[in-house]
């Protein structure tokens, strides 16, 4: 089971890989420079309150992303019960 | 002369890597962005002479933003590149590195970080990188200076135009360099990382900022106070004050002379707020009040731009900078202003855009005060306790948040959203950070110190041409109507056109009611930026841009300085 989700509606600590960037060539080079781009491995690290602010991990770098770019960042995350077990374990 | 190019992602270490190789020292930081001018030094190649430049740093060639496009323009110019090159993040690095081995220049990879790569567990294969690229690469720990000899001894086996694929595959190609040359073992989990995602969650994360900067702020109070009392006063009051009530007699107290360099005498004795010469509070005033306060101001901020404390606390500030029309990244040139405004002036250039720039420079030149007047503030408030300071500083806080509120609110446009690497944790490199600090320390005496004399020689003299009082007649109205100050203040308004320091210190001998040294504090470091910023401001803003800023700071601190007086003098 995967799902589809944009990077503002992950949970922390959730990983999944990133299908497509729904924005313009601009936002599309700007987010690859941070290798934030399709088919990248991206985790969910945080997110700040009152549409602050996600923060993701991207290979081994960490990133923060505001809220409106977020939302145009599209990630298939695998099903719920894996992510749990991922959570607990690390 | 030839040019050698320092080429690289943001914070990488190039200014590390261009002090080391030319020994011109370039500030250096934990964050993205802190290089955002061109800076130029030289090495000797084979008795030859050679520019070696800083390039802020880029992504990618591909013109995206402004920053990208001046480099790329660059390019042309240099003779060499030293790619540098983040060992612990090479797949992305390999982005612009494959982009510049295209270009008609010769490269070296200088593989920076490669000490910290080790502890990442990461291993790359230098030489089989090397193989596959075509030109040098060297591995180097800038900070400790490791393979810096090694990379000026292969600058000469650079190459150009040793990678030719399509941009189209260049992802794909960087994915089966990055799979043939290096490994990833697994480990676990350092404290750094623990404390690093602690200190980006919203609860922990505001829990540690506000430690962090209670902590800053008992140490700048320490560290300061600290050293006036025990170093800097005594100096003064053992060494310095016989000689200049030796010189004193010599020069014959009421000679004009004696009024330049000593000036008053009180009772016989020198006061060194109030005498008002050269050698008397000219010198004590940026040493013995401002100095020490900007160590202690900059030992700090040092630790925390190297620490890589900044960003973090950018993201958690971001909501609130949004409102005011900025994000979080601000924080950067509104810390740095708190220092000295000139520097965090420079430092908007990291962020995006004109509207955010225009925004950023005119709440700080109104209402973030300098250390050296905050040092003169403390010392001119504090004396009656912490109630007029908190005044003092939260006017300023309040002015800050609703001005930026109405320029957002005004100001065509929306403020761009926050996009940033934020760099590990590092322990700050002890003889670095002792570098920056005494840099910043030297700069204050030769460029601050300098300005205050002149500024008390200037006083004098307008003081005894009389020009001071034809000023206070004519802006009396505005000064003793609008602010409730008396008409004498207007010297330290003049002043403050100069150099703010030394414009509160001129407070001093007015005898001011706690009341009124609130308000004259206040609209002093409102009313306007003092010279050097204001220079800087024209060079960053344009000269129209400028115009407006100092239109609203006038209409600004006429309110916001009417308004204290009326509400301080109601209450009792």
């Amino acid at each position: 089971m995967k799902k589809v989700l944009d990077l503002t509606q992950m949970k922390q600590k959730e990983k999944g890989t990133v299908i497509a960037v729904a924005g313009g060539p601009g936002l599309k080079k700007r987010l690859e420079t941070l290798s934030i781009r399709k088919g990248a491995e991206i985790a969910k690290v945080s997110a700040q309150v009152m549409r602050g602010p996600i923060i993701v991990q991207v290979v081994n770098t960490q990133v923060a992303i505001g809220f409106g770019i977020a939302k145009k960042i599209m990630v298939e995350v695998e099903k719920e019960s894996n992510v749990e077990r991922s959570a607990v374990s690390s | 002369m030839k040019k050698i190019l320092l080429l690289g992602n943001p914070n990488v270490g190039k200014s590390v890597i261009f002090t080391r190789l030319t020994g011109t020292y370039v500030v250096a930081s934990n964050y993205p962005g802190t290089t955002v001018e061109f800076t130029k030094g030289y090495i000797k190649l084979k008795g030859e002479k050679v520019e070696v430049i800083d390039v802020p740093g880029i992504y990618s060639l591909e013109p995206g933003t402004s920053a990208e496009e001046v480099a790329v323009g660059m390019l042309k110019e240099g003779d060499l590149v030293i790619n540098v090159v983040d060992a612990t993040k090479l797949e992305r690095s390999l982005n612009l590195t494959l982009q510049l081995l295209k270009q008609n220049v010769p490269v070296v990879i200088a593989l920076n970080l490669w000490d910290e790569a080790g502890h990442c567990g990461i291993i790359i294969d230098v030489a089989k990188l090397e193989k596959i690229l075509g030109v040098p690469v060297v591995p180097t720990c800038a900070l400790t200076g490791e393979g810096m000899r090694n990379l000026v001894l292969r600058l000469k086996e650079a190459k150009a135009n040793t990678y030719l694929k399509s941009d189209q595959e260049r992802w794909t190609e960087i994915g089966k360099i990055i799979h043939q040359v290096q490994k990833v073992t697994h480990r676990h989990h350092t404290f750094s990382e623990k404390l690093g995602d602690a200190s980006i969650r919203p609860v922990t994360g505001i829990f540690i900022a506000g430690l962090v900067l209670f902590i800053s702020f008992q140490v700048i109070r320490f560290v300061g106070e600290s050293l006036i009392k025990y170093f800097f006063e005594p100096v003064f009051n053992i060494f310095w004050t016989p000689l200049m009530l030796k010189l004193s007699l010599i020069l014959n107290p009421g000679s004009f002379i004696h009024k330049i360099l000593i000036g008053e005498l009180f009772k016989g004795e020198i006061n060194y707020t109030a005498s008002f010469g050269l050698l008397t509070t000219g010198l004590f005033v940026p040493l013995a009040m401002v100095l020490p306060y900007i160590f202690a101001f900059y030992l700090v901020l040092s630790f925390m731009e190297d620490s890589g404390y900044l960003p973090r606390l950018s993201i958690l500030v971001d909501n609130i900078m949004h409102t005011v029309g900025l994000h979080g990244l601000a924080v950067v040139p509104m810390f740095l202003g708190l220092g000295c405004n000139v520097p965090g002036v420079l430092a908007t250039r990291i962020l995006e855009e004109k509207r955010e720039r225009f925004i950023a420079l005119t709440l700080m030149a109104i209402a973030i005060p300098c250390m050296a007047q905050i040092a003169l503030i403390v010392g001119l408030i504090g004396k009656y306790g912490t109630f007029g300071l908190g005044v003092v500083f939260g006017t300023l806080f309040i002015v800050w948040l609703v001005l930026g509120l109405l320029l957002n609110l005004i100001l065509k446009g929306e403020s761009p959203e926050i996009f940033v690497e934020i760099p590990p944790y590092r322990w700050p490199y002890l003889s670095v950070l002792l570098k920056k600090l005494g840099l910043r320390t030297a700069d204050f005496i030769l460029h601050g110190v300098p300005w205050v004399l002149f500024g008390v020689f200037l006083a004098n003299i307008l003081y005894v041409f009389k020009v001071i009082k034809f000023v206070g007649q004519i802006a009396s109205p505005v000064i003793t109507g609008f602010f409730g100050l008396p008409k004498e203040t207007v010297a330290a308004l003049m002043m403050g056109f100069l150099r703010k320091d030394i414009a509160v210190g001129m407070l001093l001998p007015l005898n001011l009611t706690m009341h009124q040294l609130i308000v004259a504090s206040v609209v002093l470091a409102m009313y306007f930026p003092c010279l050097a910023t204001f220079t800087m401001m024209i060079r960053e803003l344009g000269v129209k841009d400028t115009i407006k800023s100092v239109f609203i700071m006038l209409v600004t601190v006429l309110i916001v300085g009417t308004a204290l007086n009326l509400i301080l003098n109601r209450s009792p």
